[in-house]
């Protein structure tokens, strides 16, 4: 288990320690959805993803996170950066069951 | 049937263009690249911005997998050692030994080292590569005074870089008469000269080195003339020498002032051997720029893959910025009379120089200088190089249009389609117009992706863009203001939408007015908003506030923040002084004054911002929204309390007008100024409100600006009391947080808002709009909801729980958070 779903705010985010690991989790209450991501931004290497502002791209309304450092955005589906193909970020899967929520973590 | 194999020798910008033209042609050769650099090829044209914090990768041209995607084996670190033509084989220094089909020279150039006495002293460097900058920059560290030799356009670009490795004393010196004797006419340079003079830097002209005097370290330069100039680096920028040693050996034809001599399609006088950039002579000339460099590339893999193209010579016309002064030479840029008539422009006291070469008829341009302004100079090379006729009045082309209506830019939709826009890319008009028609490209972003226009040196990017707006303009598209994807609306328009319909939060208004999920753009704006209207607590909806905003502090490097308690006025007790130090001592932070006269701490860990406010709170202090687009500072001078000269209490009234604004939002950042006299130690001109002391009450200035552009602010009214004075700001702000764009300061509002000034002081002095009342009411009722954010906060405990790093281990900070000491305070750790 990372953390309760109260943990989260509402379409925001929050990072968990999971041993050495960073991971941001995000509460996407405006479409129901969760996801979770490494916390690290490949871009200048900060410890900030979670702390971003999310929403979505494009017409296929693609969810993404923009670090607020820089605002690169990353998709919470693939990880991708929006607009950078280079840089990526890992993303796991989330589960929630009973207000806790699970991150699957490989 | 194997593919033909082309050695490329040389991995700089010419010969990386080469590879990238190829493979756009054709995917039938197996590449193989060899380097001398440790690096492969980066940028060298902006090789000075190396200094202003670009790094090494910055300057790449591309990653190295690159390469590999592509099929290509670089061999980085290891020049060719020999050429041998009759078995087509290159030996390496590593021992590497290949057969080639074709062999691409793109070995570039040296820097030329005259035979000077004591040339091989220790703190006499080239400019030339990364490795050489290093060099520099280590030296430099150490160095107070240096001294560039060689006056060009390279030696300007080297001072510039000592300069900007904090050399104080830097100096210039040049053999010829003048500066850039290549480029620009004996009374140009001398404008140049003026204004370099005035940055700062010594230009020594004339002046003929005959010995570099020092031990084992350079110290002084001995002159002709005797003199001795005492400097602790030389920066040696005397001109090029192309790079022609291995064709030489390899018994290929070089001119008589070296260069590998090549035919139209860039052959050497073996025709399975080219030769491409600065180690080519065509004609008896060495192309020393970019441009040609990558037309050359494209001729080769043009010639390669049977398509047909020619060198024929190459326009040498360009601009830039030397330390921040505009040069610009173009087409035959020292054509005289009989030959041409010329048509002059000089203004010593702005610095601006510019010359136009014309026909003897009047109807073309054939070239021109530009030295401090060079604005016109995309625009003036179009004409030239598509000989379009001149109008009855040429000095328009460089005086402007004088007495009525201003050039509206209509001149770039009337270039022919053929018309080369960007050459380093060989971009031309009907290129870039059908991206905009066909490709749907709207931004000068989708452009370069499109049509690769303006990613070269860049100069055409400001043209690019009128053409794409003028075309899009040509098709009847309406180029509207929107915020993002999501809101089809400009920031007013969405601000008169959210207060008539009374919305109160960021989900209600996406709901009524946009689509999609929202994003970094539209969700501060719409915050900004609520917040401008209903002046409610912004941490409530702390996912649509910017980085900043949501934590209620500046985000730093290395994710911790820094706390900037309110000032105001800059007035401060020696308690409250105390108590900064005591909380800065306890949480570790770095203190640095501010420019708005107060104390920033740096290095706060996201869950000791609570515990800091707190100390603060209860020492009187309040937030002082250093992190939010809002009042920032009222500066002040100290005024007729102490200073002799003062005429009224400044300080008084700053504290007066800052506690009146403190907290309220805006579109940007708001900063203001109260100075006691005409003096003006307040520099409130600087500032988008500044008020100066008169005998009689008190002048408001509005709309100035610092940073990247400064601009002075407007008088708005003159001789005010306070009362009036805070009449016409409570009206001013309000009027600007209304109707502004998100994210622009007073002073770019001012300049879009049509009318400017005048416009502005009829609605706020004469009322025009007859919104005088409403605005005032308007800012009073934010002022009357004031609140410190942070004292709501730290008495909230929901609202508290959110400043913790970890949300599953509260107490701990992030370990990747890290600091280094630094003049007995700590910085953070580098990016």
């Amino acid at each position: 288990m990372a953390c309760y779903v109260d943990d989260v705010p509402e379409n925001g985010g929050s990072c968990i320690k999971h041993g050495d690991e960073q991971i941001a989790i995000f509460n996407f209450t405006r479409r129901n959805e969760w996801y979770a991501t490494q916390n690290l931004c490949p871009h200048k290497q900060q410890m900030a993803i979670s702390r971003g502002m999310i929403g979505s791209a494009g017409e296929s309304c693609e969810p993404k996170v923009a670090c607020p450092f820089h605002k690169k955005a990353f998709s919470l589906l693939t990880g991708e950066c929006i607009g950078e193909e280079e840089l990526v970020i890992k993303t796991y899967p989330v589960k929630i069951t009973d207000g806790k929520v699970f991150v699957g973590i490989a | 049937m194997s593919k033909p194999t082309i050695i490329v020798v040389g991995n700089g910008m010419v010969g990386y263009k080469f590879c990238e033209k190829l493979l756009a042609r054709s995917a039938q050769f197996q590449i193989i690249v060899f380097g001398e650099e440790p690096r492969h090829a980066y940028d060298r044209v902006h090789l000075s911005e190396y200094f202003n914090g670009k790094t090494a990768d910055d300057l790449s041209l591309s990653t190295l997998s690159w390469y590999t995607d592509n099929g290509i084996a670089l061999h980085l670190d290891d020049p060719i050692q020999e050429i041998n033509r009759t078995q087509k084989t290159i030996h390496s220094l590593k021992g590497v030994v290949l057969k080639y089909d074709y062999l691409v020279l793109a070995t570039g150039s040296s820097a030329f080292v005259p035979d000077i006495p004591g040339i091989e002293k220790e703190g006499v460097f080239v400019y030339r590569t990364i490795e050489d900058l290093e060099l520099i920059k280590a030296c430099a560290a150490n160095a107070k005074s240096g001294a560039v030799m060689g006056g060009g356009l390279l030696g300007l670009e080297a001072a510039k870089a000592l300069i900007d490795l904090g050399i104080t004393e830097t100096h210039v010196i040049e053999f010829a008469p003048r500066l850039m004797p290549r480029q620009i006419d004996s009374a140009g340079s001398s404008m140049l000269q003026m204004k370099l003079s005035q940055l700062g830097l010594h230009i020594h002209l004339n002046k003929s080195t005959a010995a570099i005097v020092g031990d084992k370290k350079i110290h002084a330069l001995k002159f002709n003339d005797d003199s001795q100039l005492a400097v602790d680096m030389l920066v040696i920028s005397a001109g090029i020498r192309p790079r022609d040693e291995l064709a030489k050996l390899a018994g290929l034809h070089v001119g008589t002032r070296g260069g590998i001599v090549v035919n139209e399609k860039m052959q050497t006088s073996d025709e399975h051997i080219y030769a491409i950039g600065e180690c080519a002579v065509y004609e008896g000339m060495i192309y020393g720029l970019i441009a040609p460099g990558y037309e050359m590339a494209d001729i080769v893999a043009a010639h390669l893959t049977a398509a047909d193209k020619s060198f024929y010579g190459y326009d040498m016309s360009t601009k830039l910025k030397l330390i921040g002064v505009d040069v610009a030479s173009f087409g035959d840029a020292f054509i005289t009379e009989p030959d041409c008539r010329t048509i002059l422009f000089e203004d010593t006291h702005k610095g601006i120089y510019k010359r136009i070469n014309i026909t003897n008829d009047g109807k073309n341009l054939l070239g021109g200088i530009l030295i401090g302004d060079a604005e016109a100079y995309n625009m003036l090379l179009q004409t030239v190089n598509n000989k379009i006729v001149l109008p009855p009045d040429p000095e328009d082309l460089i005086l402007g249009a004088r007495g009525g209506a201003a050039s509206d830019g209509a001149g770039i939709m009337s270039l022919p389609d053929d018309a080369l826009i960007c050459s380093c890319e060989a971009v031309t008009k009907a290129a870039i117009c059908s991206a905009v028609n066909d490709g749907g490209v709207t931004s000068i972003d989708g452009m370069k992706k499109c049509t690769k226009a303006g990613t070269g040196c860049g100069g055409c990017v400001p043209l690019v863009k009128d053409l794409i707006a003028g075309t899009m303009k040509a098709n009847g598209q309406y180029i509207k203001n929107v915020i993002c994807e999501h809101f089809d609306y400009s920031r007013q328009e969405l601000f008169d939408l959210v207060k008539i319909n009374q919305l109160k939060n960021y989900d209600l208004v996406l709901d009524h007015y946009g689509k999609g999920d929202g994003c970094e753009v539209c969700k501060p704006v719409v915050a900004s908003i609520l917040s401008s209207l209903w002046n409610d607590v912004i941490v409530k909806q702390e996912v649509i506030q910017d980085s900043n905003d949501r934590f209620l502090a500046n985000i730093q490097k290395g994710g911790t923040y820094s706390v900037v308690p309110r000032i105001p006025g800059g007035e401060i007790t020696p308690d409250k002084l105390i108590v900064i130090g005591q909380v800065a001592k306890r949480y570790g932070l770095y203190t640095k004054i501010t420019g708005g006269q107060r104390i920033d701490m740096f290095g706060a860990h996201l869950s000791d911002l609570p515990l800091i406010w707190e100390e603060l709170i209860d020492a009187g202090f309040e937030s002082g929204h250093a992190y939010g687009k809002a009042l920032r500072t009222v500066k002040s001078c100290v005024g007729s309390t102490w200073c002799r000269f003062g005429l009224h209490d400044s300080v008084t009234f700053a504290i007066e007008i800052e506690d009146r604004y403190k907290g309220i939002r805006a579109p940007h950042k708001i900063k203001g100024g109260v100075s006691g006299c005409v003096r003006e130690c307040a520099e409130a001109q600087s500032k988008d409100f500044g008020i100066i002391a008169t005998e009689k009450g008190w002048n408001l200035y509005v709309c100035g600006n610092g940073g990247s552009k400064p601009q002075h602010a407007q008088l708005l009214a003159t001789d005010i009391d306070n009362q009036t004075c805070i009449k016409y700001l409570d009206r001013f702000l309000m009027f600007y947080i209304k109707t502004a764009d998100q994210l622009t300061r007073t002073a770019t509002w001012l300049n879009k808002l049509d009318g400017g000034m005048s416009y502005l002081k009829n609605v706020i002095v004469n009322d025009s709009l007859g919104l005088g009342a409403q605005l005032e009411e308007e800012m009073q009722l934010l002022v009357n909801t004031y609140h410190c954010e942070w004292k709501e906060v730290i008495e909230s405990p929901a609202m508290r729980k959110r400043f913790a790093h970890f949300i599953n281990a509260p107490e701990e900070k992030d370990p990747t958070a890290q600091f280094e000491p630094m003049r007995e305070q700590v910085k953070a750790k580098g990016w």
